[in-house]
């Protein structure tokens, strides 16, 4: 017997591509990436969003994610780019998308996609630690420290078994300031942190401070992502969506979508 | 008192558990109210427990539903807690983290009633440990009145004597009208100043009729272990104690707004109950025999469910659910409807399919018109024709292989075979005939499907008798025995390569049924193996790499030293026609003596036909609970609905977005 084909019409073309920047925060940092993606598709459906769909019998819609903070951790600046069958003005959908997910995965940005790589705009993230219980004098010591070393190789657990990585290669900067509580000590760290395989989190950098300076958080530290973007000379973080507002013509939705949109196809979640 | 949130206590420690989403709440149409919505006295406090972990307890429909109708009322507030893992129960007692809700974070001792649905016996362990964290002695004699009323429901409630000791009172049957109702009177009691303190709230609960107290009722044992008698020690606590039915389902369209989780669980789809009960009359069901009358929701009530709770949600995924799905009397109507109505949005339909009938391969035809077609699930439960009938589940050999053939044909890949071991009076010969089956749908389904790329699944488990069905009698199989008949059904598929190939064989060793055996038929005097089980590290005893056989044998034997009964007695023994059983005084509205001959008949292998249409056989259900058969056909039709789903209007409109 022949193999069944979908009886439905061929899924409707790409007309165009928003970028997103959305946040996870407080509670829902402890949504994984897979959590995040089953509920932000619910969230396209449940909002009208025209997306256009993947062909054959489980069609799924277009998306793709760039990267993801590890879970536990906050992010006010987590990317994805989604491919729509009509045109529509970038706001619209930032503020339908965030109304149809649950407070604490907010949508904060949207552009229309004009060309170009979204992935190859990225390489570097910017950090920000809580460390409760802790004072700056102590972090400081030990970012010095840690600076200070040629290499520092931490280990982790992941799916994959035990990995290795050099949590002091990929550290652009890092410094410690204090930000105290009423009943206790409260130093802050910034880390800039270059995007290398496998990827340097936070949760290495505090293994690092360990491993070089035995600098022991007594509650665990809350890290968030403030940014993510190109790495200038100047150690500055460039805002991904910014070359699609750059170029922007002057009437808003009737560009063309001239470039192609290359590179762009990070694996979508499924 | 205000009630704090207990988050900020609790976030520390989930960085160092697993799955930490599990406990944050958050969910989409889930409701936090103020702890005083209608003043600290005029509020009534519900806190829903389902005893196992959030991914298997977030989807249950009879939490979700009760946790909508408690909170549509204005003077009453419902949130939801789930069964910690042993990780974080660890984090939990060392830093001193009570039981919490997941809703509003709040502790669930500072409720004014726990009401946990036992749907399972394997979560009695899971019960004790939130009683134990939430700060709520675990025997219910040793509770105060700062403490939540404890309140069962579900299946396993209509035998709640393993788990006397440790709750305050069971309903039994529907919870939807009880729930409200049981307000009503915890908010009077509340309102007038709490006269009597607990004690009088639990007789006037008892008192009331539909809440089964099982203090106020004394148990005497016979010399040889059997019960003697089961009578209430206070005036106006009734005899019996009655289930409750809801009648008319369209007048009660819950979930309205089901709750979307974040963290993934074991049905990411909404769910749309179709009809309530089932006739079919299969003598091992407990769900089928307590849940009567067939109660069946009309086609266009189910339509608009469907439509509500797409937009609600954002599933793409409807499960039209009930005991027996294709049994609705406008399933075809439902089917050919709802596939119409959402052709081309991407949204997919599922029924779960049992029923061994050419008909039921049409229908998931229909729900997978543009779907993938992978596979199909029937429910023989028997092997050879005699045990069907013993079972009166009735479906012959021709049956089911022109159901196969039909499926094949029209293009499924993979057929699943549920089947059941230790069923009364079989043999080894009954299960060896479903390796002949499972050849015989290999051997056809190849020709039809014109490939060697099929599968047949058979999936069997061991046999449980359960109260309140006609097997209530019955001995059950011990796990030696159900263990090695596996073994030689397993020996025979695989004695021909080519064809076993195509068979995959998954079986569940018999030691947990045992358990659940001595828990489902149980009295009062297994508390204490439960309690003993617990203390000793029971926990999440319906996941095989948490249940431990040797705890549960080695609790049983200390705890029921000295009182002449075993496992063996509660488990494979028979009992007689008149022994007095432990729940007994607990009306499922099925006459006792309508269950004694049906299993007196099943011996002899005669068949019951459906009551909905051959007429009533007297099981008792209807007169004796003022209910009636509810079903179609209605004639309605499903129309289509324009602005089925929000659209996102294009940037010429205005900026607001149609989001539900």
């Amino acid at each position: 017997m022949a193999k069944r084909t979908p009886d439905s019409p061929p899924p409707e073309p790409v007309v165009a591509r928003i970028r997103l920047r959305y946040a996870r925060r407080g509670r829902l940092r402890f949504t994984s990436h897979r959590d995040f993606a089953r509920a932000f598709e619910r969230a396209l459906r449940r909002a009208g969003v025209p997306m256009a769909l993947s062909a054959g019998f489980s069609p799924h819609p277009r998306i793709s994610y760039v990267g993801a903070a590890p879970t536990g951790m906050a992010s006010e600046a987590e990317y994805v780019e989604i491919a729509l069958t009509e045109r529509l003005d970038a706001e619209t959908v930032r503020a339908a998308v965030d109304a149809s997910l649950p407070p604490g995965l907010d949508v904060v940005d949207a552009v229309v996609a004009r060309g170009g790589s979204l992935p190859d705009r990225i390489d570097a993230s910017v950090w920000q630690i809580r460390l409760p219980g802790l004072e700056v004098d102590a972090v400081a010591a030990a970012v010095v420290t840690l600076l200070a070393a040629e290499s520092v190789p931490v280990q982790r657990l992941t799916k994959e078994g035990r990995r290795t990585v050099d949590a002091r290669a990929a550290i652009v900067s890092a410094t410690a300031r204090v930000d105290d509580l009423p009943d206790q000590p409260c130093a802050i760290l910034d880390v800039v942190v270059r995007h290398v395989t496998p990827a340097v989190r936070p949760d290495d950098i505090l293994t690092a401070l360990r491993t070089v300076a035995d600098l022991v958080p007594p509650v665990p530290p809350l890290a968030t992502r403030l940014a993510q973007g190109l790495l200038a000379e100047d150690g500055q973080i460039s805002d991904p969506l910014a070359p699609d507002r750059e170029r922007l013509p002057a009437a808003e939705g009737d560009a063309p979508d001239a470039a192609p949109l290359t590179g762009s196809a990070v694996a979508s979640d499924r | 008192m205000p009630i704090e949130s207990l988050f900020p206590r609790l976030e520390p420690l989930l960085p160092r558990v697993q799955k930490p989403i599990q406990y944050v709440g958050g969910e989409l149409n889930s409701t936090v109210k103020d702890w005083d919505v209608a003043g600290p006295d005029g509020t009534v406090r519900w806190a829903l427990m389902y005893p196992d972990a959030y991914e298997v307890g977030l989807p249950n429909q009879g939490v979700m539903i009760l946790y909508e109708v408690l909170n549509e009322r204005p003077d009453v507030l419902a949130e939801r807690t789930y069964s910690v893992w042993p990780d974080l129960e660890a984090l939990m007692r060392e830093y001193d983290v009570p039981q919490f809700t997941v809703d509003g974070h709040r502790p669930v001792g500072a409720f004014d009633v726990l009401g946990v649905s036992l749907p399972t016996e394997l979560g009695y362990t899971n019960l004790l440990t939130a009683l134990d964290l939430a700060g709520i002695p675990i025997l219910a004699a040793e509770r105060g009145d700062e403490h939540p009323i404890v309140l069962a429901g579900g299946h396993a409630a209509f035998n709640p004597e393993p788990v006397a000791d440790f709750i305050d009172a069971a309903v039994l049957g529907d919870g939807e009208q009880a729930v409200l109702e049981i307000s009503d009177l915890v908010g009077d009691w509340k309102q007038a100043g709490r006269p009597g303190g607990r004690a009088q709230l639990l007789l006037r609960l008892a008192r009331a009729g539909g809440v089964y107290v099982p203090r106020f009722y004394d148990v005497d044992y016979l010399p040889d272990g059997r019960i003697r008698r089961v009578a209430p020690n206070r005036s106006g606590v009734p005899f019996r104690v009655d289930k409750r039915t809801v009648s008319g389902l369209d007048d009660w369209p819950y979930p309205k707004t089901p709750l979307v989780p974040l963290a993934e669980t074991v049905h990411e789809r909404m769910s749309v109950e179709i009809f309530r009960g089932c006739t079919r009359g299969c003598r091992f069901c407990q769900a089928g025999m307590i849940t009567r009358p067939v109660r069946e929701r009309s086609i266009t009530g189910i339509g608009e469910m469907v439509a509500a709770g797409l937009v609600a949600s954002g599933y793409q995924e409807v499960g039209l659910l009930s005991l027996s799905s294709a049994d609705h009397s406008e399933i075809a109507e439902i089917a050919t409807g709802l596939a119409d109505r959402y052709a081309g949005t991407n949204t997919s339909l599922s029924l779960p399919s049992t029923r061994v009938d050419a008909f039921n391969v049409t229908l998931a035809n229909e729900f997978s018109r543009n779907g993938r077609r992978s596979g199909l699930t029937f429910a023989p439960e028997g092997g050879s024709e005699r045990i069907r009938q013993v079972i009166n589940k009735m479906v012959t050999k021709e049956d089911l292989i022109r159901t196969v053939t039909t499926a094949y044909g029209a293009g499924w890949r993979q057929v699943k075979l549920y089947f059941m071991c230790g069923l009364p009076t079989e043999t080894d010969a009954d299960v060896l005939e479903i390796a002949e089956l499972a050849m015989e749908v290999i051997r056809i389904g190849r020709q039809v499907a014109g490939t060697k790329d099929i599968r047949c699944t058979v999936s069997i488990g061991g046999f449980i008798p359960k109260p309140h069905t006609p097997f209530q009698w019955a001995p059950q199989l011990d796990h030696e025995a159900t263990d090695a008949r596996l073994r030689l059904l397993r020996e025979a598929i695989n004695s021909d390569r080519s064809l076993g190939r195509a068979i995959g064989f998954r079986y569940h060793d018999g030691r947990p049924g045992i358990v659940e055996g001595l828990l489902s038929r149980g009295d009062r005097r297994v508390g204490a193996v439960i309690r003993r089980a617990w203390e000793d590290g029971g926990r999440f005893d319906g996941w095989s790499e948490y249940f431990s056989f040797d705890r549960w044998i080695t609790a049983a034997e200390v705890a029921l030293a000295g009182a002449g009964v075993d496992v063996d007695w509660y488990t494979t023994r028979e009992r007689g026609e008149h022994e007095v059983l432990p729940w007994d005084h607990l009306d499922a509205g099925l006459d006792r003596r309508w269950l004694w001959a049906d299993w007196q008949e099943s011996l002899t292998g005669r068949e019951v036909d459906d009551c909905r249409w051959w007429g009533c056989y007297d099981c008792g259900v209807c007169p004796s609970q003022g209910t009636q058969i509810q079903i179609g056909p209605t004639g309605r039709t499903l129309l289509p609905l324009p602005g089925l789903r929000p659209v996102l209007a294009p940037p010429a409109a205005s900026a607001s977005a149609p989001v539900g």
